[in-house]
């Protein structure tokens, strides 16, 4: 419980409970499966907008491409999923058995070098946090040690994801193509198509969901953490206190690309595809507001964003399809005008002071607290 | 790759190609011009501004067709018309949008990319709720078809010539407009010092819903442009926006002719390669030369000099 009160404030702990208590326990006994594999594939954008929080809440780095690590980490998946699912006896009508069908239609003969070691499920585990890491770090240190950032490095970060997506689609013998790696069947020889494995995967999802919110709770809070927030207010005061800022800016941009790479393989695993239409321009934005509506600032509320952004998404482009592009644009502007903190931010501002309101006053009436009552400005009765 | 083309072929090559993309160049600066002056000038990030460009499209094609029905005498100059049309509709929607939205955001420039981000999705609905979700085309008057022949070899189509001595004439009236005249000279006074500029009389308000609208009704002719050489539909503007943000950034925010000349480099480039490569491996190594240049020049081609 020490630990606890550290790691997090009293409203925190509520949080990580009631989240804790939904994603563990009352949506899997609530929703079918069907649903519940829906929930699983919105988590994937939850680990998005938690490095979101970190990269652009606390260092203000807004990254307009983590659909491109969340690619990465989704392809790297999926490619070993791919050859586990093109085994010769799976592909024996192919003119060469062994490599996977849209490499077969495009005339590829043998397998590319780079799909090689995707065979190791270990390279592949290895790779999905590596590769995003590595490119991230790549573009970190080119943009941040000549200090380009805000909407510049916005600006480029859309470019490669616009570059990546059209790279896909362009080399399709490769990738896929548009529609990118389907009919993804086991892994390690377990089938992940059938129910009971869904299940399986979503709670292994939350537990990395909940490892992830840990990192990030624990960079929030040490020094790390509140020099990130100083220098989104100061950057230049930062650096003339001795802090190297380009440093720390590419460590919240390669945390936030390894948490979305973590996503995106998750994706691919729960969802059995992965394509383009995940990588580009218009995916990369749609992450970023599930961030900002939640709360730029709130781990939890990043969580809570991705899941009920997703969940109005579905509900209505199912019921009213003209609708939800309305709504979404009109949701959007209303967050960014009126709640630039997010959900978590009307929830930090308007509902905890009432419940604090209210707990304080039942508290009074039972005697123990009675100076605080009356400097919350309780109603004298 | 060049072993199978003579030299004779290979210079018409160029040439053709450097044709195309002189039309491609011509969209990206009519475009470019917009976001120049609204990203360049204001810091706005306008997510939208392919939106207010296929506005302008959309008036081309109710203008052409409104011609083609009541004053088909007429047909040969709707195109005129039209294009102021599309100038007034875009600029006004901007200045609308300038006062409803921006300007609570100005202190906050990436916050305007999320807003105009939702503002783009609600304006794409919106045309596809209004005109449909198909792609629409505009019929060209007579004397836009064909082409003109300037050597065996070389053929140039007479609508692409049109839309380039349009891009040229607009490109001189905004130069003129924002160096030479007096409002000009405000809106670089708000840009490079609002405080400063409004301590001196400027009504930094007003100036700002003028450029905005400005930049929104440039967009809109573009788009004018835009349909002699493709067909509109509702999403047509997203396809643009990256490669123009890139053109304005590549070129150095706040100039004008650094946005020509990256305009010029990109559209140049990409369809050079594109004769030799496929099509989407022609605009990925173009996007990479230009992101790899912003890398070791962060201010692009031509940077403002100044204090800050």
């Amino acid at each position: 419980m020490i630990i606890t009160s550290r790691f997090f404030n009293r409203s925190e702990l509520i949080g990580f409970i009631a989240l804790a208590a939904i994603l563990f326990v009352i949506l899997p006994l609530s929703l079918d499966v069907f649903r519940l594999n829906l929930v699983a594939k919105y988590l994937t954008y939850a680990f998005v907008a938690i490095g979101l929080v970190l990269c652009w809440g606390y260092g203000g780095i807004l990254s307009l491409g983590q659909g491109v690590f969340f690619g990465l980490g989704g392809y790297c998946m999926a490619m070993f999923l791919k050859l586990e699912a093109s085994s010769v006896e799976n592909t024996k009508i192919q003119s060469t058995p062994g490599i996977p069908d849209f490499m077969d239609w495009n005339q590829i003969t043998s397998l590319p070098l780079f799909w090689q070691p995707f065979h190791s499920l270990t390279f592949t585990i290895a790779a999905i946090i590596l590769v995003p890491g590595l490119f991230a770090l790549i573009i970190g240190t080119a943009m941040f040690k000549r200090r380009v950032g805000g909407t510049y490095f916005a600006i480029i970060t859309q470019a490669v994801a616009a570059i990546l997506t059209i790279l896909i689609v362009g080399q399709q013998g490769y990738t896929g193509g548009i529609n990118g790696m389907t009919d993804l069947r086991t892994l390690k020889g377990w089938d992940i198509r059938p129910d009971h494995a869904k299940i399986v995967l979503y709670f292994v999802e939350v537990v990395l969901l909940f490892a992830c919110i840990g990192i990030a709770q624990f960079i929030r809070l040490t020094k790390l953490g509140r020099i990130l927030v100083a220098m989104r207010e100061q950057e230049d005061r930062v650096r003339f206190s001795g802090y190297s800022v380009a440093n720390f800016k590419i460590f919240a941009f390669c945390m936030a690309a390894i948490f979305a790479a973590i996503g995106g393989a998750m994706f691919a695993l729960n969802v059995g595809f992965m394509s383009p239409s995940f990588v580009g321009i218009v995916p990369s934005i749609e992450m970023v507001i599930y961030t900002a509506v939640g709360g730029r600032m709130s781990i939890f509320g990043a969580v809570w964003g991705s899941l009920l952004v997703n969940f109005a998404k579905t509900g209505l482009s199912e019921s009213f399809p003209q609708l939800w592009l309305f709504g979404l644009g009109a949701l959007f502007i209303a967050v960014v005008l009126a709640f630039p903190n997010g959900l978590s931010g009307i929830w930090a501002d308007y509902v905890q002071p009432r419940i604090d309101r209210l707990l304080a006053s039942r508290k009074s009436k039972s005697g123990g607290w009675a100076d605080n009552s009356v400097a919350d400005g309780a109603p004298a009765e | 790759m060049f072993g199978d083309y003579s030299i004779g072929d290979l210079g018409s090559i160029f040439v053709m190609q450097g044709f195309a993309g002189l039309i491609l160049f011509s969209v990206y600066v009519l475009m470019a011009l917009g976001l120049a002056i609204i990203f360049g000038q204001m810091g706005v990030i306008n997510m939208a501004h392919g939106e207010f460009m296929i506005l302008g499209a959309y008036v081309t094609w109710m203008t052409s067709n409104v011609f083609q029905s009541y004053l088909p005498g007429l047909f040969s100059g709707y195109f005129f018309l039209a294009m102021i049309l599309a100038f007034f509709a875009s600029g006004a929607l901007g200045m609308l949008v300038e006062w409803a939205l921006i300007r609570h955001l100005y202190k906050r420039p990436l916050d305007t990319l999320l807003a105009t981000w939702g503002l783009s999705l609600i304006l794409q609905q919106t045309y596809r709720s209004v005109f449909g979700a198909r792609e629409v085309g505009v019929e060209l008057p007579q004397w836009m078809l064909g082409s003109l022949k300037v050597t065996d070899s070389i053929e140039v189509p007479i609508n692409g010539v049109f839309v380039m001595c349009l891009t040229v004439l607009i490109t001189v009236m905004v130069a003129y407009v924002l160096y030479k005249s007096r409002w000009g000279r405000q809106v670089r006074a708000v840009v490079q010092n609002r405080i400063m500029a409004g301590a001196v009389g400027i009504n930094t308000e007003k100036v700002d819903r003028y450029t905005f609208g400005l930049g929104c009704g440039i967009a809109g002719v573009a788009g004018s442009a835009f349909t002699m050489i493709g067909s509109t539909g509702p999403t047509s503007g997203q396809l643009y926006i990256v490669d123009t943000f890139l053109v304005v950034v590549f070129g150095g925010a706040a100039s004008l002719l650094g946005t020509i000349a990256s305009a010029f480099s990109i559209s140049q480039t990409q369809s050079t390669l594109e004769f030799f490569m496929s099509g989407s491996m022609a605009k990925v190594l173009t996007l990479l030369a230009v992101v790899g240049i912003l890398m070791l020049r962060p201010q692009g081609l031509f940077a403002l000099k100044v204090r800050k």
